[in-house]
């Protein structure tokens, strides 16, 4: 089943990917200035690689992103994010405070402004890529096991 | 939109009705965007995108259903009823609102949207104002929203990983 897929969408998708992980990447880091931030940088990560996971097929997909590196990723940004939470604590007493403003205030409009806005973009970005990922790679295993009674042919009995 | 989304309902195929589903949210993105929410917008157009190829593809393992079943007219009653009873109150609530548009500090001096707009850039250094009350001013309400992804994540691969496991441990 792997051969059926068009010359076509396994070449361009090829070309596309990078690019479209490079604009992922960028909202996440950018969202502080322009339009965009982690939920929809994560999310279109996520895309590159439900792209080649869709087009490529599943070891393409994970020769790109192991499953212990998407499961590491989910686990890491959530960790990420609360230990900035706790950061705010420790240096200014106060749960989530924006403590590198405080000390360190970048140049508005310049990349670095905005102190630890940066930080939890980036860290909302690994949790949403990864868990995304996760949870259409789970879902298209499922398919390809073809295991009658588990997944969506399940749909039908209703 | 609303057309596509009575579409969706009474459509018999259920591809069509995910791919009417698709014009909905895609129509709810061009809305966002005419309303200028850009990041709004853009979350929604992706999110929609890859919702619209999880359920495709859900669609084309299912096969084509088509849905049947006997007309009944008790339900259709109530859902008169129900939209007649909430338009009266809705039509009334109107006349109380402000114009469509219109800044809620306009109205309220002390509204804490003014606070943000005028101190964010000092405070947060975020050129960006959505993420300054997303990701600081309002972080709270992100910490809850990361938590529910995560539980939903988590509750989500522990249903199906209960078969797939054969293959992660081979790849």
């Amino acid at each position: 089943m792997e051969d059926n897929r068009s010359l076509i969408i396994k070449r361009v998708s090829r070309w596309m990917a990078p690019f479209i992980f490079l604009y992922g990447v960028y909202l996440a880091l950018y969202g502080h200035l322009s339009p965009g931030g982690g939920f929809p940088g994560g999310v279109v990560v996520a895309a590159a690689f439900i792209l080649i996971l869709l087009a490529r097929g599943e070891p393409a997909a994970l020769s790109k992103i192991p499953y212990a590196v998407a499961k590491e990723l989910d686990a890491l940004g959530a960790l990420l994010f609360l230990g900035v939470g706790l950061a705010g604590i420790g240096v200014s007493g106060v749960f989530f405070a924006n403590f590198i403003q405080e000390f360190l205030p970048g140049q508005p409009l310049e990349w670095f402004s905005g102190g630890t806005i940066i930080i939890n973009n980036v860290a909302i970005a690994m949790k949403v890529a990864g868990s995304i990922f996760l949870v259409l790679y789970f879902l298209s295993v499922l398919r390809i096991s073809g295991e009658g009674e588990v997944g969506f042919s399940s749909l039908e009995e209703k | 939109m609303i057309i596509a989304a009575v579409v969706a309902l009474y459509t018999e195929e259920l591809l069509s009705a995910v791919i009417a589903l698709g014009a909905v949210g895609f129509g709810s993105s061009g809305t966002f965007l005419l309303l200028r929410a850009p990041d709004l917008a853009i979350t929604q157009v992706v999110v929609e995108v890859i919702t619209l190829v999880l359920l495709i593809r859900a669609t084309m393992v299912v096969g084509s259903i088509k849905t049947e079943g006997r007309q009944r007219y008790l339900p259709y009653f109530l859902a008169l009823l129900a939209v007649l009873f909430l338009t009266t109150f809705v039509f009334f609530s109107f006349a109380e609102m402000p114009q469509f548009g219109t800044p809620v500090m306009e109205r309220f001096e002390d509204a804490p949207s003014i606070y943000y707009l005028l101190r964010g850039l000092d405070l947060t250094g975020s050129a960006n104002q959505v993420m300054s009350v997303l990701l600081d001013f309002r972080i709270y309400d992100t910490l809850g929203e990361a938590t529910v992804i995560f539980t939903a994540v988590l509750g989500a691969l522990t249903l199906l990983r209960m078969r797939g496991r054969k293959q992660l441990d081979g790849g």
